[in-house]
């Protein structure tokens, strides 16, 4: 059961009323259509003005909440390139050459189906190994033809399957790092949904990580870490609030760069629009990088993340002596 | 022929506490032994092979010809996220500190391996469960800079149940962290080993444990990348016991080779001679402030 699911019954019977009113008026708003819609505004504000983390969670996890696969169609042009060369093509993770805003790029996206039938022929955007594979492989294509390598990032983790451990999901995961802490390219990771742990990561490690306002990126699923902590699962919400998962904290943690604001309600709201303002954010993050050389861009690229953490020694101000 | 439960029990409650600090009962083939003599070997079982978990400070002597230089052993952890659940996680922190004698799940320095100046990093399961949080992240990272500036070939037991939730996605980036480091490190022309000990799972199996140009499993060792109850949770069925074992592995082709403990430092020598330039050990040890002598 999704919580926002739940809420947003609350606003139907207004939306019904509003829209069968403007119906009968041809259009038109009158004093009646205008109190309903101030009503249906305060209520929206009333449900939605502050989020609480698991509310979040929710939301990026909503049925009707833009995928990856609205994000891949919005874009000036598309050609998939399939396959790990080794077993199988991953439907979970699609990938190809792509112009975004008039630049050649390589995208990556974590694909969830929008109904039942594509999330299971998609694994519900849990990448296998071969997923993560193709994904390597189309990095090294992507810095070996200049081109900046743009990911969407939305999954609950990498595939835990039996036949993933038997191909390797841990190498799968960890070259797919290898191979974006080297590449020559800018690297940019759009958060748009679910941001589930390691399985997330293998794609974000980039130099600019771009995120979804009601997304979420989390170490572990606040239903796992529940069940580990308190063994109850049921205390999701408690969990949620802990990891510290939202766009907020994670700016603030200096692990994401930039936050694009949702519309009241979440994105499913204004789904067209949100999707052209992340593939701004994306152009515009972009833009301040492909003039870079390789080697500032890698050395930058490492530095970034050799200073997230928390800890106490010296060997912090070492460390910062160490990078001056 | 495995023991019965009721009889294993059994045999538990027959040992007075005061005896519980001189034996140990083999949790394999349920065996009372004798903790001075399974110590010289290493905490393995003498009479099946069972490996026990061993601490931190156990294998380096275990491991290394001499001296041992400790670095980062100052770097130690905060509380960033104010993380509490059933404790809070400071108190968690003291109460592992206290168990382990330890201060961070990882202990990184300077030694010698038959002759062979290398960086080690030995992970123990016994603080936090061996979880990644920043301080693991960041005492590994420190170690690969050294190794790297002083060209030393670096060597790393992973034992571990992953990235640490205590603290959240700072623990998350260590993964990006260590990743990087190995990279730099092994790029720049480096030997990189990586020993999976028992368990090594999650976030450490998907960053620096599966990125060495060796990778050597501990005999019997549980490895992978999810735990195993998250996957019979998926499938809803039982796994098979030898899933996600340094054997099981092998078969897989994931592993270069299972290596029994008692095997183990003698592997590391035959690797280290045959990666390694003797004639390049001397300069890079006078390198080495701590064994320049």
């Amino acid at each position: 059961m999704n919580v926002i699911v739940e809420r947003e019954k609350s606003l139907h019977a207004l939306e019904e009323r509003i829209a069968a009113l403007r119906a009968r008026d041809g259009g038109e708003s009158n004093e009646e259509v205008r109190q309903l819609e101030a009503s249906y505004n305060d209520l929206l504000r009333e449900i939605f003005g502050k989020l609480t983390p698991w509310e979040r969670v929710n939301m990026a996890r909503h049925p009707k909440r833009p995928i990856a696969g609205d994000y891949l169609a919005a874009l000036d042009r598309f050609d998939e390139l399939h396959g790990d060369r080794h077993f199988r093509d991953d439907p979970a993770l699609s990938g190809g050459f792509a112009k975004l805003r008039g630049r050649r790029v390589v995208v990556l996206a974590q694909q969830k189906g929008r109904d039942t039938k594509e999330n299971i022929r998609r694994n519900f955007g849990m990448v296998s190994p071969e997923g993560y594979r193709k994904a390597s492989r189309l990095m090294e294509l992507a810095s070996r033809f200049g081109l900046p390598i743009v990911s969407f990032v939305d999954t609950s983790g990498a595939d835990p399957g039996i036949g993933s451990e038997e191909r390797a999901q841990a190498e799968a995961i960890a070259r797919c790092l290898t191979t974006l802490a080297k590449v020559r390219v800018p690297t940019v990771a759009a958060i748009v949904g679910e941001g589930g742990s390691g399985g997330a990561l293998a794609l974000a490690l980039a130099d600019r990580v771009i995120m979804a306002e009601n997304a979420v990126y989390s170490v572990a699923s606040p239903e796992g870490c529940a069940a580990i902590l308190w063994g109850d699962a049921a205390r999701a919400p408690e969990a949620a609030e802990r990891l510290k998962l939202t766009s907020g904290d994670l700016l603030g943690f200096g692990i994401v760069d930039e936050v694009v604001p949702e519309p009241l309600g979440g994105a499913q709201r204004d789904a067209a629009g949100f999707v052209a303002r992340v593939l701004d954010a994306i152009d515009a993050a972009l833009e301040r990088l492909v003039d870079r050389a390789s080697a500032e861009l890698r050395e930058e690229r490492y530095r970034k993340y050799r200073r997230i953490g928390s800890w106490q020694g010296s060997a912090q101000a070492q460390m910062a002596s160490a990078l001056s | 022929m495995p023991i019965p439960d009721w009889l294993r029990s059994l045999r538990e409650k027959n040992v007075p506490a005061e005896d519980a600090a001189l034996w140990v009962r083999c949790p394999s083939c349920g065996e009372m032994l004798y903790r001075k003599d399974l110590e010289p070997n290493q905490s393995v079982c003498m009479k099946c092979g069972y490996h026990f978990r061993m601490h931190a400070y156990d294998r380096i002597n275990a491991l290394v010809d001499g001296d041992f230089v400790e670095i980062g052993a100052e770097m130690l952890p905060g509380d960033p996220l104010e993380w509490t659940d059933r404790r809070p996680y400071p108190q968690k922190l003291e109460g592992d500190r206290q168990k382990s004698q330890l201060s961070e799940a990882v202990v990184t320095g300077f030694a010698t391996l038959d002759g062979f100046p290398i960086a080690l990093g030995v992970m123990d399961f016994g603080f936090r469960g061996g979880t990644m949080g920043t301080v693991v992240g960041e005492r590994l990272t420190h170690l690969l800079e050294e190794a790297r500036r002083r060209r030393l070939s670096c060597i790393i037991f992973t034992a571990s149940g992953g990235a640490r939730m205590e603290e959240g996605m700072l623990a998350l980036m260590q993964m990006a962290k260590t990743t990087q480091a190995v990279e730099r490190f092994m790029s720049d022309g480096n030997l990189y080993v990586s020993v999976l000990t028992d368990p090594t799972t999650g976030g450490v199996s998907a960053s620096f444990a599966f990125q060495a140009d060796v990778v050597i499993a501990e005999a019997r060792a549980k490895i992978g990348f999810a735990g195993r109850r998250v996957i019979e949770q998926t499938i809803r069925q039982k796994l098979p016991e030898n899933f996600q074992t340094a054997e099981f592995l092998l078969e897989k082709g994931h592993i270069d080779m299972v290596v029994p403990r008692s095997e183990i430092r003698a592997t590391l020598g035959r690797v280290l001679d045959y990666a390694v330039d003797r004639t390049r050990v001397v300069p890079a040890l006078k390198a080495v402030p701590e064994f320049a002598v």
